[in-house]
């Protein structure tokens, strides 16, 4: 299993990396850590003829807040947001998510945007960028263009990235005083691909938002009333079928749907219990 | 901006356990490949190649990396150890590798290499890790033989000799 032949460009800038990336149009990918591409690599199911690696390039290296957002280059590395002191207090949600996103020994490597990138259907930076409304910002050498959740997520592994274009950062929302969030996941050991991953927002105004991953073809989120209201059950189960489950070598169809009741019931109410 | 053709060696410079190498690698040529075939450390494994079962586990920049994930040509200017780095002086073992000795915390030993360099970056980033956060980090390891007790036991004593050696240093 070794990687096909490539040409392989180390962009010291964020132009040389759109310029080469222009040159190459869609025989071009981007590597930044390379934790999933690597092994798309290795198994030969991504093929490009020349990568451009923007693990280098400074301006893409920033975490930053500012008009009540975070933002996240594209060559940050998982580990520098895990460690990045304010990420509790300002995306608490995140903060939750990290022990199970890969493993340390991935996490080392691997960049915030590089998952969002990837779109496996069961991770679980993708579903936090749903749950929390947050934006990819994307770029060419000509312009630049900000996507929710909804439009950059084209399908399983599939995004809205065009030839030429790359992410630059992620922005996810800081949430006002008196919202609560809450991430559960069913996986066979951390790290594993996620069976059901669920992110939930407890808005202040009493309505939440109960976002799902690992079940359909990318994350899935739906509204839902207070757990004590009549209507909350069959929304949550109704969302449960809608998600399309299938059986695979880890769970069956039904289970997962059970887990998007249960798992997602909990999350939803630990959330609510969440808010400050 | 450095381009690497496809259809060419090129120059790779790195240091390896405390020592400047340059050693040569197409561009498509893994950091497993590039540490066994091209520079003979065998003592990185590799087991599933596509960063599941944590064999071939290195350390770059002080930080357990998964060797079988990482292009060679991204090895340019790294600081790299692998459990060839671990001996203290020649023939003589770690206080980890030691107390894996001691605590049966290896079988096969297939799986070894990569466990010491993870478990040796954690104790010495977080030299009073819980045992979760030591199983946490286990979890980024397949190991058929031991079923994990035992490693689990070696790396909390040798994290207990690392501080009593501290200490002692104080």
């Amino acid at each position: 299993m070794k990687p096909a032949p490539f040409d392989y460009v180390r962009a010291d800038a964020l132009g040389e990396a759109l310029d080469a990336l222009h040159e190459a149009g869609d025989e071009a990918r981007v590597i930044a850590g390379g934790q999933s591409l690597v092994p798309m690599l290795n198994m030969r199911l991504a093929r490009p003829s020349v990568l451009v690696d923007i693990t280098r390039v400074s301006e893409l290296k920033r975490i930053e807040q500012r008009k009540g957002q975070v933002f996240v280059g594209a060559a940050v590395r998982q580990v520098e947001l895990e460690h990045w002191a304010p990420l509790a207090g300002l995306l608490p949600m995140i903060a939750a998510m990290m022990p199970w996103i890969g493993h340390a020994q991935t996490r080392s490597r691997g960049t915030v945007c590089g998952s969002l990138a990837h779109a496996d259907p069961s991770a679980e930076l993708p579903l936090a960028l749903l749950a929390l409304g947050g934006e990819v910002h994307l770029r060419n050498r000509r312009k630049k263009r900000v996507l929710p959740a909804s439009a950059f997520f084209m399908g399983m592994m599939a995004t809205a990235v065009e030839p030429g274009e790359m992410i630059e950062a992620v922005a996810f929302p800081t949430h006002p005083m008196g919202t609560g969030t809450a991430f559960r996941e069913i996986a066979r050991r951390h790290g594993d691909f996620a069976i059901v991953a669920c992110a939930a927002i407890a808005r202040p105004d009493g309505t939440n938002r109960l976002a799902v991953g690992g079940v359909a073809d990318t994350p899935q989120a739906i509204d839902l009333p207070d757990p004590s209201d009549d209507g909350f059950e069959d929304a949550l189960n109704e969302f449960a079928w809608s998600l399309g489950a299938r059986d695979d070598l880890h769970a069956s169809a039904r289970y997962r749907r059970d887990l998007v009741r249960s798992l997602g019931r909990q999350t939803v109410k630990e959330a609510i219990s969440c808010r400050s | 901006m450095p381009k690497l053709s496809r259809e060419e060696r090129h120059a790779i410079g790195f240091r390896l356990n405390g020592q400047e190498v340059t050693a040569h690698a197409p561009g498509r040529m893994l950091l497993t490949d590039l540490l066994r075939h091209v520079l003979g450390e065998t003592g990185t494994h590799v087991g599933c190649e596509h960063g599941v079962c944590g064999a071939c586990t290195v350390q770059v920049d002080g930080e357990p990396v998964r060797a079988c994930l990482m292009l060679a040509a991204q090895a340019e200017g790294a600081d790299i150890r692998t459990v060839e780095g671990l001996e203290p002086a020649a023939g003589e073992l770690s206080p980890l590798q030691a107390a894996f000795r001691e605590h049966f915390a290896l079988q096969c030993g297939f799986c070894t290499a990569g466990i010491l360099m993870s478990l040796d970056a954690l104790l010495k980033r977080a030299p009073d890790a819980s045992e979760e956060v030591i199983r946490e980090h286990l979890s980024g390891h397949l190991c058929r033989c031991t079923g994990y007790a035992p490693i689990v036991k070696a790396a909390l004593a040798a994290q207990a000799q690392l501080k009593e050696e501290e200490a002692a240093n104080a």
